[in-house]
């Protein structure tokens, strides 16, 4: 029996910074049958707990980490395999991987190890890119209000599987200048275009979240030729409310007991805001000039609780894909405001998920991401 | 954002906010080095280099070296910072508090109270802590509970580069006496710290890791070896909350009394002498206040009652650590 229909299960690297993660739950069992794609292994790293997907089908052999064991980044923690296999041969597979793993150095994997920066409109914006190699239409993925490129942690690698992806933090945000000169959305859909212009990338799938779907319909609606793909996960810039207590506490909160209560609202299940999470934000907010940016941002695009920048019917002149994901359970933009988009945009709307998509409900939001780009690709 | 020592955190913090505030200036013993010899200028930066580098940035006028005198120079920084300047002043070791003591506790600490709010003292007096550095009972003390003790000055104790920097920063920009304790064999330690300039709050407790099962209380080092105790007590499925108050004055003390609620067990880890100690006086905090919650005694981890000793031994075995921290956490929850 040869071992190519075994199929290692890999820690799986989520966000530059992992170097392991912890088993918290297994939802497969040795002996059942599970089918490509399906949810088996409930992972917690650092910030956040996640699912792991079986990347093909076959039956759970083998689950290497019990439930409560961290393992590095890489490491094995199941075996997949036809019943066909004898338990010999796992046993052999286990013990062939065990002896020649490695785990990556702390230093390869820090988060110093692929972070670059560019200087374009007049900032410093700090990016990272996965997937180089490849050769399709690279992604931009643009995060919301008060987030940094660290939100797509979920997304970049899966995503990257394909195609470049490159993940930035916006002005006032993650390691990016802090101090703005302009808050608008203008100038934010100013500095993605100079960003991708200093990539030297003539075309974009973009994918942005929140507000940072607002700069990408923007950007598609001042350069439509650099666009190939529009995708807009809980997106501003379609309908005029938005939850002003959510963006007003979290420029307010300075206390890790109020910011906790603030990102809350962020997830349909609370309990995913973790303490490093909070602590995440807290050191965010602290920087020089940080919190004052989020208050900028804020007053120029939520004036009076109402969002300025409205794109909604304008997209019915898209001249290429517009996809939008919203969470049904989002608090902080109302997914009904969905409805009143055009009939072009296709809109899912997924259930037990709040303003997070890409975070709460990643596997499902890779995969839409990733045939929506194909799709736009012919 | 790269990876500083704790030594390199508070240099940083220093010439950022003297960088920002032509106010802010630095005095101590060797402070720079070399002042009125024929020697070389920035020689020193302090006994252990921390203020090394400022003096070629920011010149002689701002970076004073002073005579081997508590009394005078810490005097001087307390009459600096009572008529308009910010200084950062170097009591090299704070065993040597017992010679200007009264500049700071009767003087400094005393004057916003004493002018009716109108005077304010924007003094930040560093000072290292701490054993383990075999520098014998007279530059070994941990004494921050003395300073702790006394209303109107500030106390603030860094576990880590990270919130060293950010702790730093926020002394200087504080309006009020600061006593900023650096524990001597930390000032190699090393982490991701931002190049930014940042503050973190006096008052708010870090909550360093979450668990149901006990809470400890740690100051300093003594964090470090709690989180070693921590992650060993895992393994055998106890799961702690560790908190690091940052600053003894002012307190957090909703944060402890919070996971005192939720854990029912208590263990206070303290480098400084049992008796009048931070020790004592979060296990009173939460005997008054939170008693019903508790379900077994009050653990405290401490050296023993006597001066730090010499001989290398000795000293080690006076230093409370990661055993005796677990030893605690069992014993508070048999």
């Amino acid at each position: 029996m040869s071992s190519d229909k075994i199929l290692p299960l890999n820690m799986p690297k989520w966000g530059l910074a992992m170097t392991e993660g912890t088993v918290v739950g297994w939802l497969a069992a040795e002996g059942d049958t599970v089918s490509g794609k399906e949810e088996i292994v409930e992972i917690e790293t650092e910030k956040i707990t996640n699912v792991f997907e079986a990347p093909e089908g076959g039956v759970l052999r083998r689950q290497v980490i019990p439930v409560g064991e961290k393992a590095a980044v890489g490491a094995l923690i199941g075996v997949i395999a036809p019943p066909t296999v004898s338990d010999e041969d796992i046993a052999a597979f286990v013990d062939e991987f065990q002896a020649g793993f490695v785990p990556p150095e702390a230093e390869q994997t820090g988060e110093e190890a692929a972070g670059q920066s560019l200087e374009c409109g007049g900032y410093t914006i700090s990016y990272r890119v996965e997937g180089k190699d490849h050769d399709r239409i690279p992604a931009v993925l643009i995060h919301g209000f008060g987030g940094d490129g660290n939100n797509w942690l979920f997304n970049l690698q899966a995503l990257a599987q394909e195609r470049p992806v490159y993940v930035l933090d916006l002005p006032g945000h993650g390691k990016s200048t802090k101090t703005l000169k302009d808050a608008s959305l203008d100038a934010f859909t100013g500095v993605t275009a100079a960003f991708i212009g200093a990539l030297g990338l003539s075309r974009v799938h973009l994918a942005g979240h929140s507000l940072g779907a607002a700069i990408c319909f923007a950007m598609l609606a001042r350069s439509p030729d650099k666009v190939a793909s529009v995708a807009g996960l809980a997106p501003a810039g379609v309908g005029e409310d938005i939850n002003i207590d959510f963006i007003d506490g979290f420029v307010a909160a300075g206390r890790r007991k109020e910011l906790k209560a603030v990102l809350q609202n962020l997830f349909a299940d609370p309990g995913l805001v973790s303490r490093e999470m909070v602590e995440g934000v807290q050191r965010y907010k602290r920087l020089e000039g940080a919190n004052e940016a989020l208050a900028a941002i804020a007053a120029a695009n939520f004036t009076q609780g109402k969002q300025v920048a409205r794109f909604g019917q304008s997209l019915s002149r898209a001249s290429c894909p517009v996809m939008v994901i919203w969470g049904r359970e989002d608090k902080v933009i109302d997914p009904a405001q969905a409805d009143a988009l055009p009939a072009n945009v296709v809109t899912h709307r997924l259930d037990a998920v709040g303003h997070m998509p890409h975070m709460e409900a990643a596997s499902r939001v890779n995969a839409l991401l990733s045939d929506h780009f194909r799709g736009a690709e012919g | 954002m790269t990876k500083k020592t704790f030594r390199q955190a508070i240099n940083e913090a220093i010439a950022q906010e003297m960088r920002r505030d032509h106010r802010v200036i630095v005095m101590g013993e060797d402070n720079a080095g070399g002042m009125g010899a024929p020697g070389e200028d920035d020689a020193w930066g302090g006994v252990l280099g921390v203020t090394k580098g400022l003096m070629p940035e920011f010149g002689r006028g701002r970076v004073l070296d002073t005579p081997i005198t508590e009394s005078a120079f810490i005097g001087a920084a307390v009459g600096a910072a009572a008529t308009g300047l910010r200084p950062v002043a170097e009591l090299m070791f704070v065993d040597f508090l017992g010679v200007c003591f009264d500049q700071i506790y009767n003087q400094a600490g005393k004057f916003r109270y004493m002018f009716g709010g109108k005077a304010v003292t924007p003094l930040v007096v560093r000072t290292m802590f701490g054993a383990g550095f075999r520098a014998a009972s007279q530059h070994s003390q941990t004494l921050y509970p003395i300073f702790t003790h006394c209303p109107g000055l500030k106390v603030v104790i860094p576990s880590s580069p990270y919130e060293a920097k950010g702790l730093m920063t926020q002394a200087i920009r504080d309006d009020d006496p600061v006593i900023f304790f650096e524990h001597k064999v930390m000032y190699d330690d090393e982490e991701e710290v931002p190049d930014e300039a940042y503050t973190i709050p006096f008052g708010e407790a870090n909550i360093v890791r979450e668990g149901k099962d006990a809470t400890i209380v740690a100051f300093g080092r003594m964090v470090q070896f709690a989180k070693q105790a921590a992650d060993e007590l895992a393994k055998e499925g106890i799961e702690t909350t560790i908190i690091d108050p940052r600053t003894t004055s002012p307190l957090d003390e909703e944060s402890i009394l919070e996971s005192v609620e939720e854990t029912g067990h208590l263990v206070v880890v303290d480098e400084s002498s049992p008796r009048c100690s931070m020790a004592a006086d979060i296990s009173r905090l939460a005997a008054e206040n939170a008693f019903a919650a508790l379900k077994g005694p009050i653990k405290t981890v401490t050296p023993p009652h006597t001066p730090v000793p010499f001989a290398p031994e000795l000293e080690d075995a006076y230093i409370p650590g990661p055993a005796d921290i677990k030893a605690a956490v069992r014993a508070a929850m048999a």
